[in-house]
């Protein structure tokens, strides 16, 4: 029983990173209907420079400042220079464009910092908690995982509903041509969607990088994971990214527990093609089919 | 080109590739008058919208909002000058509930936007509607919510693309009265595409008819309602 509540505790810190990453591929793909597999590389880019900020301010907190500060100005960078022109295309030159990207940023990590991962320190202690003598698997950086991804979640579902620029992304995403002859600048809408996407993705390699360490490719099952967590909600629903992640956390957390952690990449796949079978839209997908 | 136009069109042409959509289109429209535009399918009609509010480059000709060249603007800064452009199928964006429709047409006009009251009082049926997705609408009333979303930026002028398409008479003749009264009432420039021709000139001032991308007529409506030759020819009734 022990075991259970521990895998359980283990399963939702790490399934918030999960969510935390499904949120950032959600929010491209909703507004621009392209899943970004440089997210990986991205957040991989940010984590190094808080990880470098941190060695030489030695503050965690202003590294981890700079890193989200970077994750938005890198994510409107990469829609204004790059996406911004395979947009509207067929779907693979937007998959062709984001691989090549995540390509040069793992290749440039590896020249500019070197490709033995390093360690990164976390935000608050990892020793467990202790329950009646016990020391539970569940730690003060756990709680600040889960609540700073549950803040973001809430926080991103209030703009979207809330507010009028959150009106507009909508708008910008379901129907753009609608939504420029009602005067919303669509543009913008799709760079300010990647920014904040490469912010929730910064923020979720920040969360991670303890436990992975920093290296240009230490984040790449962290992407794969993310991806199935975010199929798993449904590509389209911000609720379902943060629903799936937590469940495939916990599911991925019962499997390294009870049947050993070699099948957790197994695991995850089962999930995905599961998914993919029985309900293809997700489990929170507002649309009926999508071609898979 | 007649004094006191609105909206101006001249000598307008637009191209898909090797095909002429539109071609040497002139028109004009006054405020407070709505203007027909009629035609057979592929006579040009909806190119000719799409092109004026930007949606489409032309290839040539000038279109004049006020006395100002708006050809070759961006979609969302002719919006910004007072137009307004109801697509055809409507345009309603389904994933929202409808008062998110009506909020975001007036967004970019802040504070000036017409109050949310004033469309609902113009439209009943949407008030109660207000908080339901707009995929739930029947086809009236998301033509009521389209034009509604329209009004909600206080434009000049009103292009409206096949208001009539798909509804019933009944209710069809409603929104055609609709549409005469708002241009009277609010000194609208309402530029009408349609098919069904005669609705559309028993509520407009004037009316061109367009052939292949080509104006063949442009008179009164009541001067081509009654020509019997141009009814058999192009217009159908």
């Amino acid at each position: 029983m022990t075991k259970f509540i521990d895998l359980t505790l283990n399963g939702i810190s790490t399934g918030a990173v999960y969510a935390a990453v499904a949120l950032a591929l959600v929010l491209i793909w909703r507004a621009t209907r392209i899943v970004n597999f440089a997210q990986g590389g991205m957040l991989m880019l940010t984590t190094f420079i808080a990880s470098d900020v941190i060695s030489s301010s030695g503050s965690y907190w202003l590294g981890f400042a700079v890193a989200l500060v970077c994750g938005l100005i890198l994510g409107a960078i990469v829609e204004r220079v790059l996406m911004r022109r395979v947009e509207g295309g067929p779907p693979l030159n937007a998959v062709i464009v984001a691989l090549g990207l995540l390509i040069l940023l793992q290749a440039s990590a590896g020249m500019i910092w070197g490709n033995t991962p390093r360690s990164f320190p976390p935000a608050f202690s990892i020793r467990g908690y202790d329950v009646g003598g016990t020391r539970v698997l569940f730690s003060p950086n756990d709680t600040f995982t889960v609540l700073v991804v549950i803040a973001v979640a809430v926080g991103l579902a209030a703009l979207f509903r809330g507010t009028a620029v959150g009106l507009k992304m909508r708008a910008a995403a379901f129907q753009p041509e609608v939504a420029r002859m009602l005067g919303v600048r669509v543009g913008r809408m799709f760079t300010l969607g990647w920014a904040l996407a490469a912010f929730v993705g910064s923020l979720a390699g920040l969360l991670v990088a303890p436990s992975v360490f920093v290296g240009p490719n230490q984040f790449d099952p962290i992407l794969i994971f993310g991806f199935t967590a975010a199929v798993l909600g449904g590509l389209d629903s911000p609720v379902g990214a943060a629903v799936g992640g937590i469940v495939l956390g916990l599911v991925l957390s019962y499997v390294s527990g009870y049947e050993g952690s070699s099948l957790v990449t197994l695991a995850a796949l089962v999930v995905l093609i599961t998914v993919l079978m029985i309900r293809p839209g997700g489990l929170f997908s507002s649309t009926r089919e999508r071609r898979v | 080109m007649s004094a006191g136009a609105l909206l101006e069109i001249e000598d307008l042409t637009t191209d898909y590739g090797p095909v002429r959509a539109v071609d040497g289109v002139t028109l004009a429209v006054r405020r407070g008058a709505v203007t027909a535009v009629l035609g057979a399918n592929g006579a040009g009609k909806t190119s000719l919208l799409r092109t004026i509010s930007g949606l489409e480059r032309a290839s040539g000709g000038h279109v004049r909002l006020d006395g100002e060249e708006i050809l070759g603007i961006a979609v969302e800064d002719i919006v910004r000058r007072g137009l307004a452009h109801v697509p055809e199928g409507r345009g309603v964006i389904a994933e929202l509930s409808t008062e998110e429709n009506l909020r975001l047409g007036g967004l970019w006009r802040g504070a000036k936007a017409t109050p949310l009251r004033e469309v609902y009082e113009l439209f009943p049926p949407l008030r109660a509607r207000r908080n339901l997705l707009a995929a739930s609408l029947s086809g009236g009333e998301r033509q009521m919510l389209s034009i509604g979303r329209a009004l909600m930026a206080r434009p000049r002028v009103l292009l409206l693309d096949e208001p009539s398409l798909g509804l019933a008479p009944l209710v069809s003749a409603q929104i055609m009265q609709l549409i005469s009264r708002l241009a009277a009432e609010r000194d609208l420039a309402v530029l009408l595409v349609e098919q069904n021709a005669r609705s559309a000139l028993s509520i407009a001032d004037r009316g061109v008819v367009l052939n292949l991308g080509c104006v063949v007529a442009d008179d009164a409506a009541r001067t081509l309602a009654a020509d019997e030759g141009l009814r058999n020819a192009y217009l159908g009734f």
